[in-house]
């Protein structure tokens, strides 16, 4: 299969082609370089995103805040009979007093959060699916009768201008893929049509002797596969170590954020599709620039 | 011409222009049969290298009717026309060789188009090579090679997928007359074959060497012989007005 992708040494012989010392590989390098760089970005921020939204967007916080300890502990308790008994939540928790003073610990400092300051109670909402509007409109509804004081914060609003511009970046990732790929596309397209120029006595002469459109072509769509497949390899080279740094970068800053951008099998492989795709992307152009050229002829 | 002998080259009111300008080939009307050897001549600039053009597909005519092999060729599809043309070896008065190929692989390219697998291509290819008599100069390049050699090769290259039209532009042009007659020889066995031959010359000993061929002659674009060939070998007054040309009648090159 591969063989019919590739020149044979006759075809080699009738286009010949300068290999490493023309520019085309190169230019592909460079090209899948970038190409391999950004699409890396657009799998990492498509893969942090879908991390985040899973850890955060079924997951709520109901707060009640009322200085009377009394009214608060009796409001937090016929919130979480309430919510024990919707159907949309998987788990709920008190967190106790304890904790809340915890967390408030190194902000305000040991002193400052006394038992004399007021605390709000605080109750964690595991929802079975994602928390929507709908159903947090429902329980806010439900919860003014029995907790009047209760707020319900879904984890997930607190975080959307962060999933905003994380779908901002992706998207400008996958818009660099694209306009790579078109480069890509002209960069095959000019050398195609210089390399058809360059050839074309031998492209007369082989017309007249009967060659067909598609024969003549398959010799310019190997020509480019195997400076493709050169560029490929080299362009694969020299993004396969920025990629593992880059990892390994950000698996030392061990954020919760980054290190669910890192890459899965999955993620692997589809970069692995990027060098293919590129090599075809290569050949296609190259036929379409070439029968393009030819239906000139007679 | 037998009746029997199939039309394999028909012309109806065939002109030809390139762009604007006057018209290259006016009014041919002229059938070619098959099996049939033929010298087109005429001074130069009268359309000899239009009229082959034609006939080897390498340009459509303006205006007029062409059949090739029983098909009309401006109704033909495109993707037709390389099949006609495999049916058709050409030499070029330049030759046309492929510059970074060898004179064997120039010799090959024609059975390669024609998807011949390299296995088969080597012998028909060497014994042409011997015929020529550059079987010693097979890796040659063609910019190492003689005008002659080049000739030859091109000749070869021609011959190789035994055609069945043959169509050649001065083909002796270069070569010395020994080899021009074993040339000449290569193209009867090819005829004897079936292969129609058309030859454009002006080498009046070359069209005098081939008794049974026929002659047709174009000036200013036009047949000279509006009924499209003279039968048997020309006669010293069908070379009157040729001062100008490098073979007179008679004359041995």
């Amino acid at each position: 299969m591969l063989g019919a992708l590739f020149p044979t040494g006759h075809d080699r012989r009738l286009i010949p082609q300068a290999r490493l010392t023309g520019p085309m590989p190169w230019v592909i390098a460079v090209m899948l370089f970038l190409t391999l760089l950004a699409a890396a970005a657009a799998l990492a921020l498509g893969s942090a995103a879908r991390q985040i939204n899973a850890d955060l967007a079924g997951r709520a916080t109901v707060q009640i805040v009322n200085a009377d300890a009394e009214a608060r502990q009796k409001q937090a308790l016929a919130a979480e009979a309430l919510l024990r008994s919707d159907r949309a939540i998987a788990g709920v928790t008190q967190v106790s007093e304890a904790e809340v003073r915890a967390l408030l610990t190194p902000w305000l400092g040991s002193g400052a959060v006394s038992r004399d300051i007021p605390l709000p109670a605080l109750i964690d909402v595991d929802f079975r699916a994602e928390a929507d509007g709908a159903t947090l409109t429902r329980l806010r509804r439900a919860m003014r009768s029995v907790a009047p004081d209760a707020r319900i914060d879904a984890h997930g609003q607190w975080l959307k201008p962060v999933f905003d511009l994380i779908g901002t970046l992706r998207w400008l990732a996958i818009a660099l893929v694209a306009l790579l790929a078109l480069a890509t596309t002209a960069s095959v397209m000019l050398s195609a049509r210089s390399s058809f120029a360059a050839h074309s006595e031998t492209i007369d002469i082989m017309h007249l002797l009967g060659s067909t459109h598609q024969q003549i072509a398959r010799l310019f769509q190997r020509r480019i596969a195997l400076d493709a497949a050169m560029g490929a390899l080299i362009g694969c080279l020299l993004a396969a170590p920025v990629l593992w740094m880059l990892g390994r970068a950000a698996a030392r800053l061990d954020s919760g954020l980054i290190s669910a951008g890192s890459f899965g099998p999955i993620d692997w492989l589809q970069l692995a599709t990027v060098p293919i795709a590129g090599i075809a992307l290569a050949v296609f152009t190259a036929r379409v620039t070439v029968l393009g050229a030819l239906r000139k002829k007679l | 011409m037998a009746p029997s002998v199939e039309s394999i080259v028909q012309f109806e009111n065939v002109g030809l222009r390139y762009g604007t300008g006057p018209e290259a080939l006016i009014d041919l009307s002229f059938t070619l049969f098959s099996g049939q050897f033929y010298f087109l001549t005429g001074p130069s600039g009268a359309g000899k290298s239009s009229l082959l053009k034609l006939l080897y597909l390498a340009q459509r005519p303006s205006r007029g009717m062409i059949r090739l092999f029983g098909s009309d060729l401006m109704t033909l599809a495109r993707d037709r026309l390389p099949g006609f043309r495999r049916r058709i070896g050409v030499v070029f008065q330049d030759f046309r060789l492929v510059p970074h190929l060898s004179a064997f692989d120039n010799i090959a390219l024609p059975l390669r188009i024609a998807g011949m697998r390299d296995a088969d291509i080597a012998t028909p290819v060497r014994e042409i090579l011997d015929w020529v008599g550059l079987s010693a100069r097979g890796d040659a390049l063609p910019a190492t090679l003689s005008g002659g050699e080049q000739q030859r090769v091109a000749i070869a290259r021609a011959v190789i997928t035994r055609p069945d039209i043959l169509v050649a532009d001065e083909p002796t042009g270069n070569v010395d007359p020994d080899m021009a007659v074993k040339l000449l020889r290569l193209f009867e066995a090819l005829n004897r074959m079936g292969t129609t031959i058309i030859v454009a010359t002006h080498d009046v000993h070359l069209m005098t060497r081939i008794k049974r061929a026929q002659m047709m002659r174009l000036e200013g674009g036009r047949l000279s012989d509006p009924t499209g060939a003279l039968r048997y070998p020309p006669r010293p007054s069908d070379m009157t007005g040729w001062a100008d040309m490098p073979g007179k009648p008679g004359e041995t090159r």
